[in-house]
Parts: C-alpha cells; structure tokens; sequence
C-alpha cells in the first residue's frame, strides 16, 4: 500500500520529541517540513530557530539551523540572508521572543522588508520557562506571574504585533492563523506556503502568526486546548489575511 | 598602494573592506560614527552589504547571521555600545564563529563622555560577556597599525573560529595620520562549517545550548585548547628602548605613544627608561615581563583608566619587582611632562638609591 502522507523528507525520523503531549510546536514543525520539500526549498533552507522551548527543532528539521538568542532571531536572520541572498532563511519564534524580548528587531526587520519569513508561534504564555506571562497573554488569563488573571491595568493588554507589522510597506504577507482542528492545519499549511512563496519571489517580508496549544500550561486537556484557541483565543486574535501586497508587486 | 592620509576611524574601515569584510552592521555612537559612515560610502560599491541597524544588540546579531555563512563581518561602536553587544559577542564565542569588533573607548561609567579613555580594558580581556571565553584583543597606537591590525584581526578570527576585538579609544579614532594599505585580500581560508545550506549532504546546526553538563564541559575545555593556542601563538607587542632599561613603563594605544615622550625626555637627563608596548592586551605579553623582572627592579603602568591593566602586569611579575602605576581616567589625556615627571620622581626614588 503507498502512504497517502508519507514521512516529510526533511523531517527527522527515530527521534523522541521533547514537546509536551499536545503541543503544537510538533504539528507546525511538520508543516514546515512539509512545505520546504513541496516547495523544493530544503537543500537551500536556513531556520533560525529561537530561544524557548523551540530552541531544540534542530533534533527534528533535518535542513540547516542556527539557534538564537532570546528575541534576536530576526536580526541573525538578516545578517544570513544579506551575506547569502540564494538562501532561503525563515525564523521560527515564540511570542515572548517576537514580540517582547524581540521586539526591536521584529518591528525593524519588518520595516526594512527583509526577504525573510517568520513563522511565529503565538500561545499566550511563556512555555519552556514555565507557563509566566506572555506581552500575548489574553486578560484574566491565569499565568504564574499573573495568578489572579492578566489585570490590563497593571499588566497592560495582549499585543498584536502581527497586526502592527501588517502596516507596514515592506511586510508583503502577513496571515494569522490557528492548529486547532484538521481545517485550521490545513489552512495553516497553505498560509506558511504563501508565506515561504513570498520570499522565493523576493517581494519581501512575510509572517505568518500561529495560534498554538500548549495544554501543560493552560492546564488543559489537548482537546479543550483546541476548543480553547477555536473559542477564547480566536476572539482575541482573529484569523485571517492581515496583509497580501504580493499581487501589487508584480 | 601609495601612503595616504587618514583617519583612524576610516582607517578601521577601509582596511576591512580591504581585508575581505564583505557585511558591516553597526549603530552610531560618537566618536567612532566616521567609522560606519565610510562604511555607508564604501561598502556597498565593494559588494558588500552596509546596514544601520535599529541597536548595537540588532548589529552584533546580524554579524552572527552573515559570520555563520562564513562571510568576513565587522561592526564597531564605542564604550556603552559595546556593553550592548557583550550578549552577541558571548554567542559568537559558544557559537565558534570569527567576526571583529571595534571598540573606539570613551570615558565612563554609564554614558560617560565622548572623550578618550581606556577604561573598557577589563569587559575587553576579561570576555566582557557571560560565559567561561576568551576574545583575543588587540591594541593599535597609530594609525598604520589601526590598518595592519585590522586586517590581522580578520585573520585570527579566520584561524581560530573566534571573535576579535579591536580595542581603541577616541583619540586614534580621531585623530589623522599617513598610512599605507596592503592589497586587497583575495584568497580567503575554506570555511567548510559555514551553514550553507545542507544541499545533498547531511543538514547540520549551530547551538550554544548544551544541555548535558558533561558535554558542555567538554566544550568548555575545547575552547580552553584553543585559547591555550592563542596564548603561545599570538602574543604581539612593541619593545622600545629596552636594551639597557633600569626603569620600564608599561602603556598601550594612545597612552603608549604619551610615554613614548616621556621616555625621550627623561633620557635626556640620564633616566634609562624604556617601556614594553603589549598590542595583543589578551594575550598578554606575560612571559616577556616576567622574564624582564629578572633584570628590572621598576615598573611603571600608564593607564587612561583608574588601573585595570595593571592587574595584568602584576599578575606577569609575580611580585618581582615594583610598580607604580600613574592613571587618568574620564576622558582626561595625560601630557608627556606628566608622564616624565613620574619616571624620573621613580627613578630617583628606587633606582638610583639602590645604586
């Protein structure tokens, strides 16, 4: 019988995952793998991988990889791909990394429009440290640095740096979306093929934001976890195209 | 090509580009803002890519990204920049990836001045950064030597997989002087762990992150190897009136060249004074002061810093001879009188009585 989905190639097999029952890193790293040998991308790929419970892909991508420190992976990725413009170079980030500690370097590499790409993991917690505060975290949600809930007017509200990022002339592709059933991964797989296309054509910057599960420090089971992003998470960040300038470029 | 007249901060710069340095990433701060601006001039029409970046951290990140291909990469800053890039030059050195950056020192702590101090020689020699690493570090005191060390900088970058820091202060940044550049480099060593990606053969990583401690003790004594074979290989200083010396300073950079006139002064009065120059400050010329000790009885640490290299000098003497260290810290540059009236006041003082 011939596999219907057969191993990605540039997907390592015989490894055990360090991720927790659930997590979403193992689904997102797949569809990357998926994408780069669909798109003939892999003999030619860089990630640059992030501080966080991602700093390991390196044990699963099977293409090259160089890690990061907390939140610089744009600014790494930057420096590879103007000393190398044939690479194709795409970070791979959490929020805190993104879009707090990393901040700086998201906001200008998007402004300089690198032909870069972003695959950015977004579940509203710290999860390698231990489930603290995201700057995504969403209000009331119960962190260990917020245990009464997420007081906007102490700890401020959730950011939306996709959506900040969107505005600007150099990001050409910018998508949310969420793993949280089969049509959401789906969509997720088609939003980072764009995404990785946008680069190989040179139009720019381009991000793709992932609404992801991470049930160990939600406190949820995998399956409410899912509910949870397709119910609570969603209102907070809506899915959807939040940039497309890829036809006006042509 | 023929002697030119140049500052030392386009000095820096050109003799990069010269030396192959094909990506410069860096962040204005005065007084080396020159520097990057020769760089936007140059760089660009050499080939290579010139990017302002939005910090110092962003800059020392982006020389990462391009040094892991195995491009030739640089950036430069003052004082308060450099501490920014400690955390890069940390990864850079776990990483095992060769770049060069300049320090042009100011006077500090904090934001400090933008006058000439040496007071980052400890953050320099001492790693700077957190983590058990060494950066080789060199000193010019002119600058033809801001040149020639420039593109040597590159070169022990190259051989030992290493970040290398060029550590000067405003005055050389500033200040112009002729100089001659050696030719363009054109053969440049294989770099066969540059990621380039895996094409057909198998991917590979780079990781600082070594979460066994028994294997990240044997990275650690791996470098330790390396920086034991820089230590015996790459050792550089200047000797200057040494030969019948009874009284010895010890100065570097812009400070050596004060003590250089000190030196011709006081010789005019009799003063046999002569001083030892170290250009490589890690690693320091140890063996060679500890040897002179045998034959000088007096020591004498100019520093524009309240006393960090001095350390160093103590530690190479081992207790076998005095010192008297004379420092100016904040900016302030000390005259050739000053510098002389001290030889002399420790010459009379220890000696002449001893003869």
């Amino acid at each position: 019988m011939k596999l219907k989905n057969p191993w990605p190639r540039y997907y390592k097999k015989d490894v055990v995952t360090h991720y927790c029952p659930g997590c979403g890193h193992g689904i997102v790293h797949r569809l990357v793998a998926e994408v780069l040998e669909e798109m003939d991308l892999g003999k030619r790929a860089i990630c640059v991988n992030p501080a966080g419970c991602a700093v390991l892909a390196y044990l699963y991508f099977d293409f090259d990889v160089i890690e990061s420190a907390h939140g610089r992976g744009t600014a790494i990725a930057t420096g590879v791909k103007r000393s190398r413009p044939d690479l194709f170079v795409f970070t791979y980030q959490g929020d805190g990394d993104l879009s707090a500690i990393g901040t700086a370097e998201t906001i200008h590499s998007a402004n300089r429009g690198e032909n870069i790409t972003v695959i950015f993991i977004n579940n509203a917690v710290y999860g390698m440290t231990g489930g603290q505060l995201a700057p995504t975290t969403l209000i009331d949600m119960k962190t260990t640095t917020t245990p009464a809930g997420r007081d906007p007017k102490y700890d401020g509200y959730p950011v939306h740096i996709t959506d900040v990022v969107a505005q600007f002339p150099g990001v050409a592709y910018a998508e949310r979306v969420a793993v949280d059933g089969p049509a959401g991964i789906r969509k997720t797989r088609k939003a980072i093929a764009n995404a990785f296309q946008t680069q190989v054509d040179g139009l720019g910057y381009s991000i793709v934001e992932v609404l992801s599960p991470c049930p160990t420090n939600w406190k949820l089971t995998p399956v409410d976890s899912f509910k949870w992003i397709t119910e609570v998470m969603t209102t907070e960040y809506p899915i959807g195209v939040l940039t497309d300038k890829r036809s006006k470029k042509e | 090509m023929n002697k030119v007249f140049m500052s030392g901060n386009h000095t820096f710069a050109e003799s990069a580009i010269r030396a192959g340095c094909r990506c410069y990433f860096g962040y204005p701060i005065t007084p080396q803002n020159e520097l990057g601006e020769y760089m936007a001039n140059h760089m660009r029409k050499a080939g290579g890519v010139f990017i302002q970046s939005e910090s110092e951290t962003a800059a020392i990140n982006m020389v990462i990204g391009a040094a892991a291909t195995g491009t030739r990469a640089m950036t430069s800053s003052s004082s308060p920049g450099i501490s920014l890039k400690q955390e890069g030059i940390s990864f850079l050195a776990g990483f095992e990836l060769p770049a060069v950056i300049v320090n042009v020192m100011r006077g500090g702590p904090g934001l400090g001045n933008i006058a000439p101090a040496q007071g980052d020689y400890f953050q320099a020699t001492r790693g700077g950064g957190h983590g058990d690493y060494r950066t080789p570090v060199f000193a010019p005191a002119s600058v033809q030597e801001i040149a020639d060390l420039t593109a040597h900088a590159f070169n022990v970058a190259d051989r030992y997989r290493t970040p290398v820091m060029l550590l000067s202060d405003g005055m050389m940044g500033q200040m112009k002087e002729p100089v001659v550049f050696s030719e363009p480099v054109t053969d440049f060593p294989e770099k066969e762990w540059a990621l380039k990606g895996r094409g057909d053969g198998p991917s590979r990583y780079l990781c600082s992150l070594i979460l066994d401690a028994l294997e990240m003790e044997r990275h650690n004594w791996k470098l330790v190897r390396k920086y034991e074979e820089i230590e015996k290989n790459e050792v550089k200083y200047e000797e200057y009136m040494i030969d019948d010396a009874e009284i010895v300073v010890i100065a570097y950079g812009t400070t050596a060249r004060i003590a250089k006139g000190a030196i011709k002064r006081v010789r005019k009065d009799g003063v046999r004074a002569g001083m030892i120059r170290p250009i490589s400050l890690w690693p320091f010329p140890k063996k060679l002061l500890n040897n002179l000790a045998s034959r000088v009885r007096q020591f004498v640490v100019f520093e524009m810093s309240t006393g960090q290299m001095l350390e160093d000098v103590q530690i190479a003497l081992e207790g076998k001879a005095d010192i008297t260290f004379h420092g100016r810290p904040g900016g302030t540059v000390p005259t050739p009188i000053e510098f002389a009236r001290i030889i002399y006041r420790e010459y009379q003082k220890t000696v002449k009585k001893e003869k």
